[in-house]
């Protein structure tokens, strides 16, 4: 199973889609290493840079409601997985994008706007481990002082998408059940 | 309790519940073009598992870059086209016969009502309007389709849009799902699937319904869905005679997929398109919709007519009627791409590809073309399109371009006056 944990990445815009993960003129490629330098090349928002540093040590994006719609490109999902991005958390995600995080044994994870909103509020350096057998989510952020302060979220994964994540993906699963 | 239609074919083609509200159905039709399924292909052969569930139910397709425009894009149709061979897919559509996968499988009759269809793409629920489910997936989905036959869900709930009046005239299928869209937003219809009723679907086309089918997914759709009839028995019919005595007996048959009366909903909409406008996007979302007076005189450079959305040849007769004895404005370049060489042969025979060229029409093979910005018809920075597709996403059509989404008459009218434009001044002359 993968790991999911590691600094955030926040982007906080409603209805991130498939094209700003990853544009269609990079869908000629034939392996998933070769669209690692597009991440994010056409997101539109204000700020952000996809070759910026946060970018590049994301190891987890936050964002809002409906991320990942749009196409069917489970590319959308494979540029994360090749940017060491194992984990979307949202308020929301279009069916498909979420179906092909699970599929490739990723994880997207479904939190309220309340507890999204809390994820916004901790800050902008923080990282985050997701355990997925106790359903907790641990934020470890600096305090001011120059300490360390942890918050902690719980969440409900469902049993067959943790199921897809236990097997590595839906292909081992389907291989071993059908 | 009633079932919806969504229900009874879940219920016929359920496999597997490996939990509570997620089921694993068998599939009737997979469908594959050369941008999503040659990494799938690749990845079963890494694993040792090239094989494929049956043959005669995969159905392929190279249709988003055709002809191949360099070497990566020649790879991929190369691994369609041997892996076609080598598992001797008879369906499998190439150069010459190629067309968009949402227009051309229709047309060879492989969509019937009650089937589970699945696509590495997500415009697959076009094929809804046939009363079939059908859904985009990605590419690990595709690759356990092709292997086995079965797709995992969970069970949609369904949303019923109610779609009455009558539809002014210059306003057409295309209007209405982007007013509908509008209305529900880019959100509103997650793993939903949207099920058209009402007399304005009931007199629609199958093309229509293709149209209003095709763009559920831009409200988050699963699926769209029409309860198939005696129009749609009359579409079928080449294909499905020797199954049923008359269309009608056909039609008949076809009521077993209707929702019943009793049918629960996750959400009823009634949408009177009595006084519905022209319609057209204005941002980078499917649902920033206006009415087309909102907008007309705005700045284009381009007019791209085609695509799974409105590339068919009601949607060609639709614009030529505007076109005809008319020229493009100048400084304004226009593309039609004919959606499969069935409706390029037809507009020939009608007289309606010399309409656009005399127009000053570019005529492209059928293509997805411009419309994703994969092949002819990419915008520069700064340019607007007034698209007949689907998608007006920031850089869908080149980076750093704009597209408005609208209808072929609108484009049309579009096209004639150099900036966007209302259809209705320009129809009957």
């Amino acid at each position: 199973m993968k790991e999911f944990s590691g600094p955030a990445l926040f982007l906080d815009r409603n209805d991130i889609n498939t094209d700003e993960i990853i544009p269609a003129k990079y869908l000629t490629e034939i392996t998933k290493k070769a669209l690692a330098p597009y991440i994010l090349e056409d997101l539109k928002l204000e700020g952000f840079d996809p070759k910026s540093q946060a970018m590049a040590q994301a190891g987890v994006i936050v964002t809002r409601a409906n991320f990942g719609c749009g196409s069917s490109r489970e590319h959308a999902v494979w540029v994360l997985e090749v940017n060491n991005i194992n984990m979307v958390i949202a308020e929301g995600f279009a069916r498909i994008f979420r179906q092909n995080m699970f599929n490739c044994g990723m994880l997207a994870l479904e939190m309220s706007g309340r507890d999204i909103d809390a994820l916004f509020a901790l800050g902008k350096e923080v990282t985050l481990f997701a355990d997925i057998n106790a359903g907790r989510l641990t934020v470890t952020g600096r305090t001011a002082e120059g300490g360390t302060r942890e918050q902690s979220f719980s969440f409900e994964l469902d049993a067959f998408d943790r199921d897809l994540l236990l097997a590595g993906g839906w292909l081992e699963y389907a291989d071993k059940n059908y | 309790m009633g079932k919806t239609i969504t229900e009874k074919i879940f219920e016929t083609h359920l496999r597997d519940t490996p939990s509570p509200g997620n089921v694993v159905l068998g599939i009737d039709v997979v469908m594959c073009h050369e941008i999503t399924t040659p990494i799938a292909i690749t990845d079963l052969m890494e694993r040792g598992m090239d094989r494929v569930f049956d043959p005669a139910r995969i159905k392929a397709v190279i249709d988003h870059v055709t002809p191949s425009k360099d070497s990566k894009t020649a790879t991929q149709a190369k691994i369609l086209r041997d892996w076609a061979a080598r598992h001797n897919i008879k369906d499998f559509f190439d150069i010459g016969a190629n067309g968009v996968c949402h227009a051309l499988f229709p047309e060879k009759g492989f969509i019937r009502p009650g089937y589970t269809v699945i696509m590495g793409d997500s415009h697959t629920c076009t094929h809804g309007a046939f009363g079939a489910f059908a859904a985009g997936i990605g590419t690990t989905d595709l690759e356990v389709g092709i292997l086995k036959g079965v797709c995992a869900f969970k069970l949609p709930e369904t949303m019923r849009i109610n779609i009455i009046g009558a539809l002014p005239a210059g306003v057409y299928a295309k209007d209405v799902i982007l007013h509908i869209i509008k209305t529900l937003t880019v959100n509103g219809a997650t793993n939903k699937v949207i099920e058209f009723t009402g007399p304005v679907v009931d007199n629609m086309s199958m093309e229509s319904r293709m149209t209003l089918c095709n763009m559920a997914i831009e409200a988050g759709g699963t699926c769209g869905v029409c309860l198939p009839d005696r129009v749609t028995a009359e579409y079928l019919w080449p294909f499905i005679k020797d199954e049923y005595p008359t269309i009608d007996a056909a039609a008949d048959a076809f009521t077993r997929w209707h929702s019943d009366p009793d049918a629960r909903y996750a959400a009823s909409l009634t949408v009177d398109v009595s006084k519905l406008a022209p319609q057209i996007t204005f941002g980078y979302k499917p649902d920033q919709v206006k009415d087309v007076t909102e907008m007309v005189g705005t700045r284009i450079d381009q007019v791209y007519i085609g695509s799974c959305t409105n590339g068919r040849i009601e949607d060609l007769r639709e614009a030529a009627g505007i076109l005809k004895n008319r020229r493009l404005a100048s400084g304004v370049r226009g593309i039609l791409s004919p959606a499969t060489p069935a409706v390029y042969a037809q507009a020939m025979t009608e007289g309606i590809i010399n309409i656009f060229m005399n127009a000053g029409f570019c005529v492209t093979n059928p293509t997805c073309g411009a419309c994703l910005g994969m092949s002819n018809g990419v915008l520069a920075a700064g340019e607007a399109c007034a698209s007949t597709t689907n998608r007006n996403f920031n850089g869908r059509m080149g980076k750093g371009g704009m597209v408005h989404l609208m209808s072929p008459a609108t484009a049309a009218a579009t096209a004639v006056a150099g900036h966007i434009a209302d259809p209705r001044p320009y129809m009957n002359g």
